[in-house]
């Protein structure tokens, strides 16, 4: 009975980590204006996935406070954009997507995660 | 009054605008506080601190920070140092508590958990423990937490998984043992305590390490100065560099750097440019030459009028290029990018099958324990880090190196592509030869000296505009001969010049023209012949229709430039020389620096072609030329080397641009190449290699055979280690030293 209930949770255990890590999303913050703030904090990018128009330039205003030097960069590559974060400051980044698509932004080490999805 | 330009976050309608403007202008020495909505910014004046205006748009509910347009390194530094000491600080408080658990335990003095006192003891170390969790450990469920509500897994899921399934366990054995068999019935609150300690710790040290990575850029940064000498008005002031204008005129004394691009307008110096160039001799500059940001004025005092400023200084823009450059990753990396993006949950997918399999079909007494051990190892020791990490820090240190003896290297798949380049085409003028047309010969005859010859000549070709007449005045000029008065100056196009010296008819110029003279040119006709065979142009003098003796010029082989092609065919390059010259000057040049294969008359505008035939005929080509003529050609290469261009560094086209116009450059480039992305495998081989083997020996493979069961502790001990290592073979590369 044990060996049941232990394999029955493991099994949904994966099912959970595969659907919640690689098949589902967070959910898209729309783009108001041209500029959004993304924090990046605690090994995540807040907001993490950012959705924004085709052929509009937008100003990403990065804001690292976490000290670890996993932050210190990030990496748009499909933009050929990778860039020092200086701890405390803004940093500005300026993207003009032209073609819709999902663009992932990351750390060197792809530990820190966010994607552009330009519609 | 300063102006202060701060970065407004949370912002989300125009009333916000209102709110801050008025909490900004509420602080006392505020004038005025201007918010620009679409930039999310705010400019205030005043006399006032930036830490007061941030603090007071926080208590409006608002995020700031300080915008700087050059980034402080020490403030970096000092924030560095303040991380690392919170990460000691960490370690050793989780140290404090496992620890002595740890010795106690393998002593045999810690109370069994059957009864009830040692119940209650454990009860007290599992919540020492848990305070060690909160305090040491809290950064990791926190970054594990919020990357999980975005969909996310980390390093720091890892190690909260771990260590959180190790105290979890172990609180559930003491508060209800009824729910674990009995053979189970083991605390892991030592493991989890000494894991957040060995994890803290190898953060730290990495930190450490990767402090010596970037040594290079803070080098860089280290040469802007910080103040300049301004004259405004005709007096002498020092100003911060920000505040320096453009055509504003600047002095240097001996011995101070230089602080922004500029032109001299007064004044000589001899100037150090070593630290950009890699080019060891001062450079000797007078009124019009260029001066760069970050140089050192050796000798004199010069007036300089400033022409690039802020971001546009040769200086800024090397460091933005390095910086951009060090980001960068080549093909090789993204490999282990594309493992690493999907590494953490399937490590976590790893972790539940060990334990499904070791409570399935582990030994009945055992199950139990060596499910949640194995779980707990596997999640420990897997290190996506090292394997992020592998390929960008191998780049940084050695684009960082390479722009330490003047080599700018453009992006990691540049670096890459270098190392493997089977053909190097070396463009003539001003890669393999000087590129600007010298004296190199001057034979006399009839008791003229070579300096009266060269004087004469010089006299005669002061009114004219050829560059070979130019060489010849240049010449002059350097020995500091004071040229004589020509008199009935005439030029004879394609051939010569003719005038008049202290009443003396003089001829300058090409056998031709000796011949339409009738001048007898027999005696110097064989010396003649050797020198063009030497791609030099002789030049006839004749004075009073005699013959005196030759000058001749030539587009002069770069010192090294032999040593340097002789580098280039040690490490096994095919080199080629390419030109638009004619084939024998061409094939002259060649002999003499060691050249194989010569490619001669050569439009500019076919060398794009020569290259693309090479390539097509199987050749990885790197191609050497000045960037601006040869761009086409250096942007077909595999690789572009822009050679001999001194601090200017906006060249497009080029792959590798080297300041000094040494060829021995591209034989470093290439070399610093191999060695980074040998670097970069080492790394990438290793990370690979730990974790692919790590985690089945973790997941407790060993065990059945051999008996060999990982400690978690031993796991988290290695995974701190396995990143201090990857930075630590990095840094190796600052040991590589040019030879050119």
């Amino acid at each position: 009975m044990d060996n049941l209930i232990a394999n029955l949770l493991g099994t949904v255990v994966i099912a959970l980590i595969i659907w919640w890590f690689w098949y589902s999303k967070p959910e898209a913050k729309k783009l108001k204006d041209s500029v959004i703030d993304i924090l990046v904090d605690n090994g995540v990018y807040e907001p993490s996935r950012i959705e924004i128009e085709v052929g509009k330039k937008i100003s990403l205003r990065f804001l690292r406070k976490d000290a670890s030097p996993c932050a210190e960069k990030v990496v748009f590559e499909d933009f050929d954009i990778s860039t020092d974060l200086p701890l405390n400051e803004i940093k500005d980044i300026e993207i003009t997507p032209d073609k819709p698509g999902e663009y992932r932004f990351t750390c060197q080490m792809q530990m820190y995660q966010g994607s552009l999805v330009v519609k | 009054m300063a102006t202060i330009r701060l970065s407004i976050s949370g912002m989300s309608c125009a009333g916000c605008v209102t709110s801050i403007e008025d909490a900004l202008n509420s602080v006392e020495g505020v004038t005025s506080a201007i918010i620009n909505f679409a930039e999310h910014t705010a400019t205030v004046e005043g006399n006032v601190d930036s830490k007061t205006l941030v603090d007071q748009v926080a208590s409006a509910g608002y995020g700031a920070a300080e915008l700087n347009d050059l980034e402080d390194e020490a403030e970096k530094d000092a924030a560095e140092m303040v991380y690392y000491r919170s990460l000691l600080k960490k370690a050793w408080i989780a140290a404090l508590v496992g620890f002595p658990q740890f010795v106690l335990g393998m002593a045999g003095l810690l109370p069994a958990i059957e009864d009830d006192i040692g119940r209650q003891l454990w009860f007290g170390i599992g919540v020492a423990t848990l305070f060690v969790l909160v305090y040491s450990g809290g950064h990791f469920f926190t970054g594990a937490w919020k990357a999980a509500r975005n969909h996310n897994a980390n390093m720091d899921t890892l190690i909260a998984l771990g260590t959180g399934t190790a105290w979890l366990y172990s609180m559930v054995i003491i508060v209800v043992p009824d729910w674990v068999p009995a053979m189970a019935q083991y605390a892991y609150f030592e493991a989890a305590a000494i894991i957040i300690a060995l994890i803290n710790l190898g953060a730290a040290l990495e930190m450490r390490a990767r402090g010596k990575t970037s040594e290079a850029i803070k080098r860089l940064i280290g040469l802007q100065p910080k103040t300049a000498s301004v004259i405004r008005n005709g007096v002498e002031q020092d100003v911060v560099i920000e505040e320096v204008g453009l055509d504003e005129t600047l002095r240097v004394r001996p011995g101070e750097r230089i602080a922004v691009d500029g032109l001299i307008i007064e004044g000589q110096s001899s100037i150090d440019e070593s630290m950009l160039t890699g080019e060891p001799i001062p450079v000797q500059k007078q009124a019009g030459d260029e001066v760069v940001a970050g140089t050192i004025n050796k000798t004199g005092s010069f007036l300089f009028q400033a022409k690039r400023i802020g971001k546009d200084t040769a200086l800024a823009q090397i460091i933005e290029m390095v910086r951009t450059a060090q980001s960068s990753k080549p093909a090789i990396g993204r490999l282990a990018d594309k493992v690493s993006s999907i590494f953490v949950p399937s490590v976590m997918i790893i972790a539940v099958l060990t334990f499904l399999a070791w409570f399935n079909f582990g030994p009945v007494e055992q199950s139990t324990t060596l499910a949640i051990v194995t779980t707990m190892t596997v999640l420990i020791i897997a290190c996506p880090c090292a394997l992020g990490l592998a390929t960008p820090i191998s780049i940084m240190v050695g684009i960082g190196k390479a722009a330490e003896f003047g080599t700018l290297i453009r992006n990691g798949d540049a670096l890459q592509k270098a190392g493997k380049l089977t053909t190097i085409i070396l463009d003539k003028t001003g890669t393999v030869t000087e590129g600007r047309p010298s004296v190199t010969e001057i034979v006399t005859v009839d008791g003229w000296s070579d300096d009266k010859l060269l004087l004469w000549a010089a006299s005669l070709e002061q009114g004219s505009e050829h560059p070979l007449a130019e060489a010849i005045v240049n010449t002059a000029r350097e020995k500091h001969f004071t040229l004589f008065n020509v008199e009935n100056f005439n030029a004879i196009a394609g051939h010569g010049v003719e005038a008049t010296i202290e009443k003396q008819t003089v001829l300058l110029g090409n056998h031709k023209l000796m011949q339409d003279r009738d001048i007898d040119t027999s005696t110097m006709h064989e010396i003649a012949t050797n020198l063009t065979q030497k791609a030099q142009t002789p030049m006839f003098m004749a004075v009073n229709k005699r013959i005196v003796g030759i000058i001749s010029v030539a587009d002069a082989i770069k010192q090294d430039s032999k040593a340097a092609i002789k580098r280039l065919h040690d490490i096994g390059l095919k080199v080629v020389l390419l030109t638009g010259d004619n084939q024998a000057t061409a094939k002259a040049v060649a002999s003499q620096v060691g050249i194989d294969e010569v490619i001669a008359e050569v439009l500019p505008e076919d060398k794009a072609d020569k290259v693309a035939s090479l390539q097509q005929q199987g050749e990885r080509v790197g191609m050497v030329g000045d960037g601006i003529n040869d761009a086409p050609a250096l942007a077909r290469a595999d690789v572009g080397f822009a050679i001999g261009t001194g601090t200017d560094v906006a060249i497009e086209s080029a792959d590798i641009t080297l300041m000094r116009g040494s060829l021995h450059g591209v034989v470093d480039a290439i070399n610093i190449s191999k060695a980074t992305v040998r670097n970069i495998k080492q790394n990438l081989f290793g990370a690979f290699i730990y974790n692919t083997l790590g985690i089945p020996v973790a997941a407790g493979v060993l065990f059945p055979m051999l008996g060999i069961l990982l400690n978690p502790m031993i796991a988290g001990g290695a995974m701190a280690m396995s990143s201090v290592t990857v930075v630590s073979n990095a840094n190796r590369l600052r040991l590589f030293k040019p030879r050119g």
